[in-house]
């Protein structure tokens, strides 16, 4: 009998920690089907943050290192400034990049550090319990924020893929997300080009995914994938951003 | 070893660090640690023979996240900042202790507290010597007190901390980085292959994967994680005591002190001497460990500690002799440092 299916070899057999319509767990499993297809495991670094993905570590038959919070671009600046034949894949959620990790992310970008970051923006913080997270969208509800978020206390909503792309050290940005086969599918070749951009050599590519969070948010897992095209997409529109390699070809 | 030459501490200590294989260095600009981060810029220009990479990380907090990564890779890597920077560095230093980093971290103290100001210090012993970050863990820091022996420290700690996977902290100050010494600079030596570093990020070809982990899962688990911590800090508590003594044999009065003013108290101990008082010197090169050893057995004897604080190592020294009431302190604050007169004053005041 022929295999039409096949759980992608660099996944161990750990179960995630992820809660029921998690975008991670999509994402999670588009990465590992891109390191079997590109042959990155046995020469591949994987760079993983603070928050619900602290954990993925467990999920790949990989090298890897767990970084601070918010720190994953300066640990993965360390990694791939040593030993820059590896590829170093950066993965951060929206309170460790946009908030902790601010500084950091900038000043990769500055540098045109060569290595792809994935960002995965659930507009909340997820693995603390709910809170407010620069991404949150003025009016939503979080446990900080329990009137929703108001614009006199806390700002606007952080809009990274668009901030990275004006960056000139930065060759690749794009926001995607991942709530239904089609989206699922132009994720992964976000995700494929920026991969293939850093094999080349190329400056620091960034994947922006809009993911849901039906804990965080206390939606049904449907209806966290409506909010997130509804409502989400709005503020945060999908699309390609930037693509200098385009332009190169 | 290498040729002899006048250098400053700062340049004499980067030569040295390129010399013991450590062709990367991750730093943002600090009084007075700046030559450090200058030297390594300037070589990757000059010596592109050397393959020496400097980075101008955007904060220290960066820089030494910076420094975890490339040492996680098995590569030689180091920072230098000075007090306020190393502050900012401090969640990295538990994060390398608890991830089994071999990393570096030069530490040129200058007067705190706030912004202080940039003369010579030791206000930073404690942050350096009881760990500045959260948890139970413990940087190997080593003392040196002339450019020559900031240029053989340097060395040894790359290899200290790949023998125990830690971070080891080279504790200088504002004097001795900046001032200029004649010094035999040591020889090149061939850093290890990253492959046979412990838990090196290779890639996992040919073998299992490595993984640079300090996240707790349940408390049963992170307590056996935070057990064989302490064995490592055991097994370096119980090894690396470094010191030295000086005219310990007849000593009434022994003057205590590391860094530059071991200097001065060095030539107070001479100024004693011509007037007849029996003085010695125990000058502690291992700050952690601490030489417990070298007060054991010396009850009686008045101990005078000298420092550029307002007493942070005098606190070890209480813990480590026989009985502490034999245990004086005289500090200096500010980015002042006292003249071997004063010392010899503080030492006439014990007789």
């Amino acid at each position: 009998m022929k295999a039409i299916y096949e759980k992608p070899q660099v996944f161990t057999d750990a179960i995630t920690t992820y809660c029921g319509g998690c975008g991670h767990g999509i994402v999670g499993k588009l990465i590992a089907e891109l390191i079997d297809e590109l042959d990155l495991r046995e020469n591949g670094i994987l760079v993983w943050p603070i928050g619900c993905s602290c954990l993925s570590d467990r999920y790949y038959d990989m090298d890897a290192f767990m970084a601070l919070h918010g720190r994953a671009p300066a640990a993965a600046t360390g990694i791939k400034r040593a030993d820059p034949s590896k590829f170093v894949l950066c993965y951060q959620g929206d309170g460790d990049l946009v908030s902790e990790g601010m500084a950091e992310i900038m000043h990769a970008a500055i540098r045109s550090e060569k290595f792809t970051v994935i960002f995965i923006n659930n507009a909340i913080y997820g693995m603390t319990g709910g809170q407010m997270a620069p991404t949150t969208l003025e009016g939503q509800y979080a446990t900080t924020a329990p009137k929703g978020r108001k614009e006199i206390n806390s700002g606007f909503p952080v809009h990274m893929a668009e901030i990275m792309g004006m960056m000139p050290g930065v060759c690749y940005s794009e926001r995607v997300t991942v709530t239904n086969p089609g989206n699922v599918a132009k994720c992964k070749r976000a995700l494929k080009k920026g991969f293939e951009n850093q094999i080349a050599g190329k400056g620091l590519s960034f994947i922006e995914i809009l993911s849901p969070c039906p804990t965080g948010w206390k939606m049904s897992p449907l209806k966290a994938m409506e909010w997130v095209d509804e409502v989400v997409a709005k503020e945060y529109p999908l699309g390609l951003i930037k693509d200098t390699t385009k332009e190169e070809n | 070893m290498g040729e002899k030459v006048f250098m400053q501490g700062n340049q004499a200590m980067a030569e040295s660090a390129i010399r013991a294989g450590c062709k990367l260095f991750f730093g943002y600009p600090i009084t007075p640690s700046s030559e450090v981060p200058e030297y390594y810029a300037n070589v990757m220009e000059t010596r592109p023979e050397e393959g020496v990479m400097f980075i101008q990380a955007e904060t220290e907090v960066a820089a030494f996240n910076m420094v975890a990564g490339a040492c996680a890779t098995g590569h030689r890597a180091m920072t230098a900042t000075a007090g306020p920077g190393f502050d900012l560095g401090q969640e990295a230093m538990s994060y390398m202790s608890a991830a089994d980093i071999p990393s570096v971290v030069v530490e040129v103290q200058r007067p705190g507290p706030g912004d202080g100001e940039i003369l010579a210090a030791q206000g930073d012993y404690f942050s350096a010597v009881k760990g500045g970050g959260h948890g139970d863990y413990c940087n190997l820091v080593l003392a040196p007190y002339s450019v020559q022996e900031m240029c053989e420290l340097m060395q040894e700690a790359f290899d200290l901390a790949q023998k125990y996977s830690n971070p080891v902290v080279l504790l200088t100050d504002a004097t001795l980085a900046k001032m200029r010494e004649s010094v035999e600079l040591p020889g090149y030596k061939e850093a290890p292959d990253p492959k046979t570093v412990r838990n090196a990020l290779t890639g996992c070809k040919g073998r299992e994967p490595h993984k640079v982990v300090t996240c707790g899962d349940g408390a049963v688990q992170w307590e056996e994680f935070n057990l064989r911590l302490q064995e490592k800090y055991a097994k370096i508590a119980a090894n690396e005591v470094r010191y030295q003594e000086y005219n310990m044999e007849d000593a009434d009065i022994i003057l205590v002190a590391y860094g530059s003013v071991a200097r001065v108290c060095e030539s107070a101990m001479k100024l004693a001497r011509e007037e007849g008082i029996k003085v010695g010197m125990i000058r502690p090169i291992s700050l952690w460990p601490f030489p417990n050893v070298a007060f054991e057995g010396k009850k009686g004897k008045k101990f005078l500690v000298v420092e550029l604080s307002a007493g942070q190592m005098v606190q070890d020294v209480k813990l480590a002799v026989d009985d502490k009431k034999d245990v004086t302190f005289f500090g200096k604050l500010g980015g002042t440092t006292p003249s071997p007169k004063v010392v010899l004053e503080q030492i006439k005041k014990l007789v």
